[in-house]
């Protein structure tokens, strides 16, 4: 006899239900996104919050992890606006065109729509899918509980599109700010379409209040061209207390060039789930990502680089530095399909453990259904050398300042990856500020 | 007067292993002493005592440095004090270039001594003099530090430091091992521009031959953690002559 076991539902998973179950006639959408959005709901209910026992999710198990579902926040109102003016801060020295979503919502009045170049369109989320003119369901992604509650309860976010062969010089920025301390959700869906032979610097951001245990799942969908170019460059910087899930799906086109930045410091649960397509053929991808962890912050980094057409080259770097009782996740998948002939990725993940009680893990996967390909995958952890602190501090450099600048050197070469000089240079100050605020 | 470095009754272990026995030596202001000894007489032992190197145990003895008690500060204030260790192999810090390397050193030493920090373009200037005494392409103080560097290259940028943070004590150990006999020249002579009246020097070497370009004033012969002999100059041609063999009798 075959028994379906069903697990005991947690407090979060009801909670969940009663929240979608609450909310769905208000959500955005006609009809059909809320059949979309129905049927999403039912692929997460019917798995639950990921756990342990779930691969994509070994080291993040939500179910410990997420007590309870939180009600939606309300839009931004006058104060929460007027809180959310100085975010972003950490690249204001970067000339960027900054967007602001205030607490799950999009503010045109707060965000920089002056002087659009000519092919770029940027609208709220929330437009869109009140006249049906965003595709809310996954591709890669779909499978995901994760992904599959954002397409259930996704509110707002931003919708660029680039026109084909339009350059765009000046940098778009997201700045994502929750500014309530009263503990709220927040779903959003962006989208950004880049047309053939364009190309794009996009750069996102995402901080809140320290005194909040607010939730944040976001979600980004990129579609680029062929022969299109993005830099796509994100900091989690989160508060304390904050849960952030967010996942990121691109297509990339033929002979299209893609650069993937990310910095995670914020935040006491950070998920970063990337699925990439290398659509087409002869596609140049790379992901470089670091994580800067202390106190008992949980960092999970999850790559999933899927080769699906011939030619393409895909570099994965993935650094962190962890103290304290923090725990760094790097989970990275790179598939090869039976026609990807020709085939080039590496992929390395590096941890630097600054405490006895940091963690790390690292789990590399090839799946590589072609025969004609090159692939290698390494990882490696340990603490600092002590004979180069040594070294260092033989010349008078003392502990502390040793030790920062091995760090710096250590996190500097993905930093380095950063192709847009203003970008670069915040980044490593954002980094040497981390730095020096450890004790 | 106060001795440049006292060291009495010096024993030091690692790893539960006994490798100075009780070594005395004084070095005065002006002062140029060679170490000779065979291998494993503790050497590079005495290098990394005296500069601080985690690991060593001391379990005798005392060390002053212009008075004060070397041994009780950290290897960054021994840096900041004075002395200065040029490493028989320089470490490579990938991701460090060596420009950023020399201007933190010597500004922290700055810094902890009470003097004002240089700003980027001093440092950049004092360095770029040196770089060119000491035949250094410029285009290497940009990369990494020693990261791909030859043996001579590595050994030029050790004289480069130690001319840059102008010590007081320069302890030299094994500054010949891997290096060609023009590099040698190269590096005995930016040694030798540091020869000054209030400045000592510790050449550590195995073979006499670089006493040739750095010539000594005391030389000593250390076997099994003691200083065994000391004479003049003229001991290293002795030594290259006869061997250690009789040290080695006599200290067991």
């Amino acid at each position: 006899m075959n028994a379906q076991i069903r697990p005991v539902k947690t407090a979060a998973e009801i909670g969940f239900a009663d929240l979608f179950a609450a909310v769905l006639k208000d959500l955005p959408g006609g009809s059909s996104t809320q059949a979309i959005r129905s049927d999403a709901f039912d692929r997460f209910a019917a798995q639950g919050l990921p756990h342990s026992r779930v691969e994509a999710w070994k080291y993040t198990d939500l179910r410990r992890l997420v007590s309870d579902a939180k009600p939606l926040a309300s839009r931004p109102d006058a104060a929460a606006k007027s809180a959310a003016g100085g975010a972003g801060a950490v690249f204001a020295g970067v000339d960027a065109r900054r967007l602001l979503i205030v607490d799950g919502a999009f503010v045109p009045e707060l965000s920089d729509l002056a002087a659009l170049e000519a092919g770029v369109a940027i609208r709220a989320t929330v437009e869109a899918l009140g006249a049906e003119e965003i595709p809310l369901p996954f591709g890669m992604a779909s499978t995901d509980p994760v992904a599959a509650l954002n397409t259930a309860l996704a509110g707002d976010g931003v919708l660029i599109t680039v026109a084909a062969d339009v350059i765009v010089e000046r940098p778009i920025h997201l700045v994502f700010v929750t500014t309530r301390t009263a503990p709220g959700a927040m779903f959003t869906r962006s989208r950004l379409e880049l047309g053939s032979g364009a190309s794009l610097t996009l750069v996102e951001t995402h901080e809140g209040p320290d005194q909040s245990d607010y939730q944040v799942n976001a979600a980004l969908q990129v579609d680029i061209g062929d022969k299109a170019s993005l830099d796509h460059i994100k900091i989690t910087s989160e508060g304390a207390a904050a849960l952030h899930l967010a996942t990121l799906e691109a297509l990339i086109g033929a002979g299209a060039n893609y650069r993937e930045f990310g910095l995670t410091m914020g935040g006491a649960v950070v998920r970063n789930q990337l699925f990439l397509r290398l659509a087409g053929e002869g596609t140049n991808t790379s992901v470089h990502q670091a994580s800067l962890l202390a106190g008992d912050q949980h960092a999970d980094t999850t790559l999933t680089v899927d080769h699906a057409a011939a030619g393409s080259q895909s570099r994965e770097v993935f650094k962190a530095v962890v103290d304290n009782e923090a725990r760094a996740v790097f989970q990275g998948k790179i598939t090869v399909q039976q026609g990807a002939q020709q085939t080039d990725a590496r992929m390395m993940a590096r941890a630097l453990l600054l405490s006895d009680d940091a963690v790390v893990n690292c789990k590399p996967e090839l799946e590589i259904f072609a025969d004609d390909v090159q692939c290698g995958h390494g990882t490696t952890t340990g603490a600092l050398d002590d004979q180069l602190k040594f070294y260092l501090m033989a010349r008078g450099i003392p502990e502390k300042e040793a030790e920062t600048l091995l760090i710096e050197a250590f996190v500097g070469e993905v930093i380095d990856a950063v192709a847009h000089d203003d970008l670069r240079d915040a980044l490593s100050q954002t980094m040497l500020a981390w730095l020096k605020r450890r004790k | 007067m106060t001795a440049l470095l006292e060291i009495r009754g010096l024993k030091a272990e690692i790893d539960g292993r006994q490798i100075l026995n009780g070594l005395d030596l004084t070095v005065n202001k002006g002062e140029i002493h060679a170490i000779m000894g065979p291998n494993g007489a503790g050497k590079s032992t005495l290098s990394y005592v005296l500069s601080g190197k985690p690991g060593y145990e001391i379990t005798g003895g005392d060390v002053f440095f212009n008075g004060d008690d070397l041994l009780a500060m950290d290897p960054d204030e021994r840096a900041a004090k004075g002395l200065f260790l040029a490493f028989q192999y320089p470490l490579e810090i990938p991701g460090v270039a060596t420009l950023t390397f020399l201007r933190t050193a010597l500004n922290a030493q700055r810094k902890k001594r009470g003097e004002e920090e240089l700003s980027s373009p001093d440092v950049l200037k004092r360095v770029r003099e040196l770089a060119k005494q000491l035949s250094i392409d410029p285009e290497m103080l940009k990369r990494p530090l020693n990261v791909g560097f030859s043996g001579g290259e590595k050994k030029r940028n050790e004289t480069l430091q130690m001319a840059l943070l102008e010590p007081k004590l320069c302890v030299l150990d094994e500054t010949d091992s891997g290096l060609d006999i023009d590099a040698l020249r190269i590096v005995a002579d930016g040694v030798n521009r540091l020869r000054a009246a209030d400045r000592g020097m510790i050449v550590i070497t195995h073979y006499q031959r670089l006493l040739d370009y750095i010539v000594p004033d005391v030389v000593h012969v250390l076997s099994a953690g003691r200083i065994v002999k000391t004479g003049g100059k003229e001991l290293a041609l002795e030594l290259e002559a006869t061997g250690y063999a009789q040290y080695q009798h006599e200290a067991a």
